[in-house]
């Protein structure tokens, strides 16, 4: 099992190291959102929450 | 050819080389789908202890980091994601076998299955069909990302199921807005290597995948 944690923690602070520069980058290329830009992002992601929320009460 | 005339005549190029990437980049995404479940087969049939994923998650995070982009402009960047991708799937039949062995196991990773399938046919749908630029995005998903991988570390020590609950619901959500991320760039052209597009939809897919098994698992036990 503490194979199984220092492999999870090194993975975990790989991936910290990658998203870093991206972060980095995106945060400061990224265009601003116009209106009903986040609207247009909420909806889906509503859906996707309805979904898995089927699924749940489908495995349940 | 007059001013507007060269507009047109660029944009329309525009259109026909993002139709390419994406044409591509679904091929390839199904190819190393496809590669990656064969993988998962195999690995199960092995009967792969379960280190095995995290081993295989490191790997090809690696191959991902260091490799992936230097060889993703030639005919060897084939090659490296479908390796990434055999990885991924090698690592991910270990989990499979441990989900197997519940009572609803088989049922669990079948919704799993059929859950990411709609979610990822249903948002690349949407993305494609409205077009819009979802690049503003990029900051937000790249910071929630890195809270999730933040609160990820923190539960391997923690052990709280509740915060494991929390971890994979987020991760289903940043995920599919980088789904929606990744289709908007190459729909408009800030995409233009299929390899690379196909890598970030590839992640995008499995992490959907393994955080729905960890989210119905837990749900779908008995109460």
């Amino acid at each position: 099992m503490e194979w199984m944690q220092i492999l999870g923690v090194v993975a975990g602070v790989m991936m910290l190291f990658v998203l870093w520069p991206a972060y980095k980058h995106w945060s400061a290329n990224s265009p601003k959102a116009e209106k009903g830009d986040w609207q247009a992002v909420l909806l889906p992601l509503a859906a996707v929450v309805g979904l898995v929320a089927l699924l749940i009460m489908a495995v349940k | 050819m007059n001013r507007y005339e060269n507009v047109i005549a660029h944009s329309g190029g525009q259109v026909v080389s993002s139709n390419k990437v994406l044409k591509n980049t679904y091929l390839l995404l199904s190819a190393t789908l496809g590669f990656s479940a064969l993988m998962a087969v195999v690995s199960m049939a092995i009967g792969v202890p379960p280190i095995a994923y995290l081993v295989a998650v490191i790997a090809a995070m690696v191959l991902g980091i260091f490799v992936l982009p230097r060889t993703a402009n030639s005919t060897s960047g084939i090659g490296v994601i479908f390796l990434i991708t055999g990885l991924l799937g090698f690592g991910l039949g270990s989990i499979l076998s441990m989900y197997l062995a519940l009572p609803n196991g088989p049922q669990v990773i079948a919704t799993a299955f059929a859950g990411t399938g709609i979610i990822f046919l249903g948002l690349s749908g949407y993305a494609l069909t409205t077009k819009r630029d979802f690049s503003f995005m990029g900051g937000f998903l790249f910071a929630g990302m890195m809270v999730v991988v933040l609160a990820m570390i923190a539960n391997i020590f923690l052990q709280m199921p509740a915060l494991s609950l929390a971890v994979s619901g987020g991760i289903i959500l940043i995920m599919s807005g980088f789904i929606l991320f990744d289709t908007s760039r190459i729909i408009q052209g800030g995409e233009t290597n299929y390899i690379m597009a196909t890598y970030g939809l590839y992640l995008s897919i499995f992490n959907i995948f393994i955080s729905l098994l960890q989210i119905l698992g837990i749900m779908g036990g008995d109460d």
